[in-house]
């Protein structure tokens, strides 16, 4: 128990912010940057792919039909692979390993929370887009004004556990030699070479408590959520307050 | 298209010209039905469950799709290709049984929605309108509270005025009372009663016979996709014609 203190005193800013400020970002500096880049650029991405998937229109179903099961039926490390060998083959210029990640993050992540928003879609009752339509208000006006704000609203739970994936699949940076906190902890495993079991204790225990930390914001905004419309019954029945 | 005459037009607001509809080869749900709405009629359409009452007032906005002849609203064919739909049905009013407020808009912004994204007008005036309708249905008080907030008596009675803020010439009920605890059916009655009075013209599905007996001027029955009677509420109720409507009015009795 006393190495592990050790082993943090001594290294905790490599652990945290890499190299930084005599060298580059790193850490779980890294591992969060990826992380909310991936969310940030994915979530537009997602919400229109969701929107292709559920439209009337087959040219533009189809092709998001593609892409969601494509890249949800191969492992994000095949992805990773791919994106680094092949993203500079097409742009004809290096790409960092975080830019790569990056990208590899958004394209996958973008799939998965595709299906998440499309859920949240289907989950709507469908007298919503009825009364919606019944009053005169367009496809488009019924997606936006209607359906998206309760889909992604109802959804918001989801999503941060889907950020939590993505925290967790930050990691795999590791194999392209990101600088995030996996690869931190290997660099310090790699200097004391004697306490890999505390080393990856440590590790794990960062991203337990990132992660926990966040799944519990996820239940308590699923709680909030619930609350503000208490007795709903149009809302879909996943949110339904627990009486 | 058949253009119907001038002369008629500015009486009869809603023709069925032998509508027809399946929902499969099997299942036909509406079998020639041929019928005219005047402007400031009332009508209530009953019939036993099954019977293609919901699907006929559905056919009227579009909800529904026919497979052949026509239904003419104020003179226009509503299946016409080129028909505007979003348009045509912003000029009339719908009620669900199941109320569908918007549970993410408050009351005030659930009527304020259509006309300020149909009808282009300004977040103040629909706001006014809006308030003025909710006086109207009695829940003036309840403008910022959230559909969530409100009893199914009064989340219908705010779908009325959704409704309403569009100034439709014609509203279409369907079932509006039914989702509703008994308690509550007689604060949706009032304001549909008032309505009616107003020279609203009205087509409304529902399993209220004393409403129909009130308020109706004309009573359609339907059974297995036909219209089968279509009478003023006295000779329906005191009269019925077809030994199908006499059966169905004899098991509401029974009870």
């Amino acid at each position: 128990m006393q190495d592990i203190f050790i082993i943090l005193r001594d290294n905790w800013a490599l652990l945290l912010v890499g190299q930084y400020p005599n060298g580059p970002l790193g850490g779980l500096a890294i591992t969060l940057l990826l992380s909310i880049l991936g969310l940030v650029f994915a979530f537009p991405l997602g919400v229109i792919l969701a929107l292709a998937r559920v439209s009337p229109i087959r040219w533009l179903r189809v092709p998001a039909m593609t892409v969601i099961y494509v890249v949800r039926g191969v492992p994000l490390i095949m992805f990773i692979f791919w994106t680094y060998f092949f993203l500079p083959a097409l742009t004809g210029q290096t790409v960092s390993g975080f830019t790569t990640m990056v990208v590899t993050l958004v394209i996958y992540q973008a799939a998965y929370l595709a299906e998440v928003v499309r859920a949240g879609i289907e989950g709507l009752p469908h007298g919503q887009t009825e009364a919606s339509r019944a009053l005169g208000l367009s496809y488009m006006q019924t997606t936006l004004k209607v359906v998206l704000p309760q889909a992604l609203y109802n959804m918001v739970p989801a999503m941060v556990s889907q950020f939590v994936s993505t925290i967790k699949e930050t990691s795999l940076g590791y194999v392209i030699s990101v600088n995030e906190l996996t690869f931190a902890a290997n660099q310090v495993n790699n200097t004391l070479l004697t306490q890999p079991f505390q080393v990856f204790i440590i590790l794990a225990g960062i991203y337990f408590l990132l992660c926990f930390s966040l799944t519990q914001l996820a239940r308590y905004l699923e709680q909030r959520i619930a609350g503000k419309r208490t007795g709903l019954q149009t809302l879909s029945r996943r949110m339904q307050p627990v009486e | 298209m058949k253009k119907i005459s001038a002369a008629a037009s500015d009486k009869k607001i809603i023709a069925f010209n032998a509508v027809n509809k399946w929902y499969s080869p099997h299942f036909q749900a509406l079998k020639n039905i041929n019928a005219d709405i005047v402007k400031g009629e009332v009508v209530v359409l009953c019939g036993p469950s099954g019977s293609g009452k919901s699907t006929l007032i559905r056919t009227v906005n579009r909800l529904e799709e026919i497979q052949n002849g026509t239904i003419e609203f104020d003179g226009q064919d509503i299946h016409a290709p080129k028909l505007d739909v979003n348009k045509f049905r912003s000029h009339i009013g719908f009620v669900f049984q199941s109320f569908n407020l918007f549970p993410h808009l408050s009351v005030a912004e659930n009527i304020m929605l259509a006309p300020i994204n149909v009808l282009g007008k300004s977040r103040p005036k629909a706001r006014q309108r809006a308030v003025e309708l909710l006086e109207r249905v009695g829940l003036a008080a309840k403008a910022d509270a959230y559909p969530g907030q409100l009893s199914g008596g009064q989340q219908q009675r705010v779908a009325i005025a959704r409704a309403l803020a569009m100034d439709p010439p014609a509203m279409l009920f369907d079932e509006p009372t039914s989702a509703l605890d008994p308690e509550m059916v007689g604060e949706v009655l009032q304001v549909m009663k008032s309505l009616a009075r107003e020279g609203m013209t009205m087509m409304c599905v529902t399993h209220e016979m004393n409403f129909a007996r009130e308020v109706a001027d004309t009573v359609w029955f339907m059974d297995a996709g036909r219209l089968i009677e279509k009478d003023t509420p006295d000779n329906f109720f005191n009269r019925p014609q077809s030994e199908r409507a006499q059966k169905f009015l004899s098991d509401l009795r029974s009870h």
